[in-house]
């Protein structure tokens, strides 16, 4: 693999950038495979390359119904933040944070990380007084924020109405460091780094099936054939039921529907994060210049990547009152993708039912955030067959303990 | 938008009007139940790609619980039906089956 650099530009510029190679390979599936990955999004090829990385097995598979990144990882509004309540949280949204510093040095690939800055808004009393106790919480977990008046609030956010009628802007929970990413290039960052250390992503290929034999996993019949494995790694976001219904196994997971939109683009007018929870909206503006917007899930089953059209026209309305400037933006596109929810609002990183099946699901409305982190933890489940200390928490076995990492307060609103 | 028939009061709802209650026909287990029983009822999940039975509340409207048949891989709704049913009735795993020959049917 060539690296990219300012050079390899210089060189390009002068040869029609006639000497670009692929990103990566699209080879035939292998009979077998050390370890397969079913599903490339982000999860799924991080997953993949710190197994690599990190654990040195190579001889792995990534298999992907779509094309890469097609899923969640395409679709999300790429807010990144680690300003979680729960202890096990902070520590692995926090790890995830910490490793999109320097992505792209580490993929040599620019992940366009934007540590830009991100408010999430007190907008009632109860909310201020979640958040304050959010960054006492924070403090103790090293994690940097803190709580911030209106006025400074408006002076970050010069577009914001702080005194509207109805929620007005109190404070906010601040996060200096978080930000956003170029959703696409994480999953095009990790997935060239995969291909460059030996590694087989084979798109257009679904797993119909899990073969199973004296409660272990020996492969997966796929459109293409089938493929044996050691290990598999199931990290499908919205499809995890599925494929643990293949394997035998149900997980306490619900998979609706989450929508984002985007606004004709305009002159740069936000540069951070803003998150109303109470009012349900939350908005960035893109580097080319459209004013990004999400709201909330669907309460109902889907897997259509299709959500009620109610829900766009509620958070829309919210955020008009909150940022009246927009009430005249044009909206150019809206989207959806299939979300995969957990009771407690946490995500899943555990062994299963199966000898070494593992999944990696349950991350719902937030996982983009999350992504190098969990790839981080996953590995290490993976490799090692037991989770270490970024996972250990997030195993099934909460849920029959009742040991819940309650975000569902926390967290607050979708992303 | 989603449009269910309350099968109580006859109205024909749209989604604004209705509050999803998730999956329908769960076997409950309380105190004396195993570990593995209680937390399946509570925290397991059929989460189909396809057929799926769930509870709604006509909630801006007559305010009662009833059942649906809905198709969540297409949105497509088979019936929807009275809460006072253990299993979901015969005219509605007939509606199924007329669109969906291959099902494998409800449990
Ligand atoms: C509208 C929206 C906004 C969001 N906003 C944010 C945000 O601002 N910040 C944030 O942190 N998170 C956000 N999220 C959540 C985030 O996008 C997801 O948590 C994350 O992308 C999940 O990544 P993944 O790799 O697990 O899943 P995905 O990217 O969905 O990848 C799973 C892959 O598995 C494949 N697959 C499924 N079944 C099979 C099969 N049988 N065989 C082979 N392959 C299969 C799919 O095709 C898919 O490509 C948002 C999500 C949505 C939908
Ligand atoms: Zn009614």
């Amino acid at each position: 693999m060539r690296r990219y650099s300012m050079f390899a530009v210089a060189r390009e510029a002068l040869r029609f950038h006639a000497g670009w190679e692929k990103a990566w390979k699209s080879p035939e599936p292998k009979k077998r495979y050390d370890v397969i990955v079913v599903g490339a999004g982000g999860h799924g090829l991080a997953t993949a390359y710190y197994l690599g990385k990190v654990h040195g097995i190579t001889n792995v598979a990534v298999i992907e119904k779509g094309w890469l990144g097609g899923g969640n990882t395409g679709r999300n509004t790429t807010i990144i933040r680690s300003n979680y309540l729960q202890d096990p949280s902070a520590a692995i949204y926090e790890k995830a944070r910490a490793l999109y510093e320097d992505l792209s040095q580490d993929l040599n690939y620019n992940v366009m990380f934007s540590p830009r800055g991100l408010l999430m808004l007190g907008q009632t009393e109860h909310e201020v007084r979640g958040y304050k106790r959010t960054v006492y919480a924070n403090n103790l977990q090293g994690v940097e924020t803190r709580w911030i008046g209106p006025q400074e609030v408006k002076d970050l956010v010069p577009i914001i109405n702080i005194d509207g009628p109805r929620y007005p802007v109190l404070g906010a929970l601040y996060q200096e460091r978080g930000g956003t990413a170029r959703h696409d290039a994480v999953a095009w960052g990790y997935a060239r780094a995969c291909s460059n250390m030996g590694m087989d992503i084979i798109q257009q290929c679904e797993v119909t099936g899990i073969r199973t034999e004296g409660g272990q996993v020996v492969g997966v019949d796929t459109s293409k054939g089938s493929i044996d494995c050691g290990k598999l790694a199931i990290v499908v976001a919205g499809h995890s039921s599925v494929l643990a219904e293949m394997a035998g196994f149900r997980l306490p997971i619900e998979s609706a529907a989450l929508q984002a939109w985007v606004s004709e683009p305009i002159k740069p007018c936000m540069d951070v994060v803003v998150m109303a929870n109470t009012v349900h909206g939350y908005m960035s503006q893109s580097d080319k210049g459209e004013m990004v917007i999400g709201g909330g899930t669907d309460g109902f089953n889907n897997y259509t990547q299709r959500g009620s059209w109610h829900h766009v026209e509620e958070t829309t309305r919210a955020l008009v009152e909150t940022f009246p400037i927009i009430s005249r933006l044009k909206m150019l596109r809206q989207w959806g993708g299939i979300v995969d929810m957990t009771g407690d609002r946490s995500p899943i990183l555990s062994k299963t039912p199966v000898g070494n099946i593992f999944v990696n699901c349950g991350w719902g409305t937030g996982g983009f955030k999350s992504i190098p982190g969990s790839g981080f933890a996953m590995a290490e489940l993976v490799a090692k067959g037991e989770p270490g200390p970024l996972a250990a928490e997030f195993g099934l076995n909460r849920f029959k303990e009742g040991r819940f990492i309650d975000e569902s307060v926390a967290a607050g609103v979708a992303h | 938008m989603l449009t269910l028939t309350c099968p109580y009061c006859g109205v024909t709802a749209e989604e604004t009007e209705l509050a999803p209650g998730g999956e329908a026909h769960l076997k409950r287990f309380g105190p004396g139940s195993s570990d593995e029983e209680f937390e399946s009822y509570m925290f397991a999940r059929k989460n189909p790609k396809g057929v799926h039975f769930e509870r709604w509340r006509h909630a801006n409207g007559c305010g009662k619980w009833f059942l649906a048949a809905r198709c969540t891989a297409t949105l497509e709704v088979f019936g929807t039906y009275s809460a006072q049913t253990k299993e979901p009735p015969a005219d509605i795993i007939a509606a199924i089956k007329a669109k969906r020959p291959g099902w494998e049917g409800y449990k």
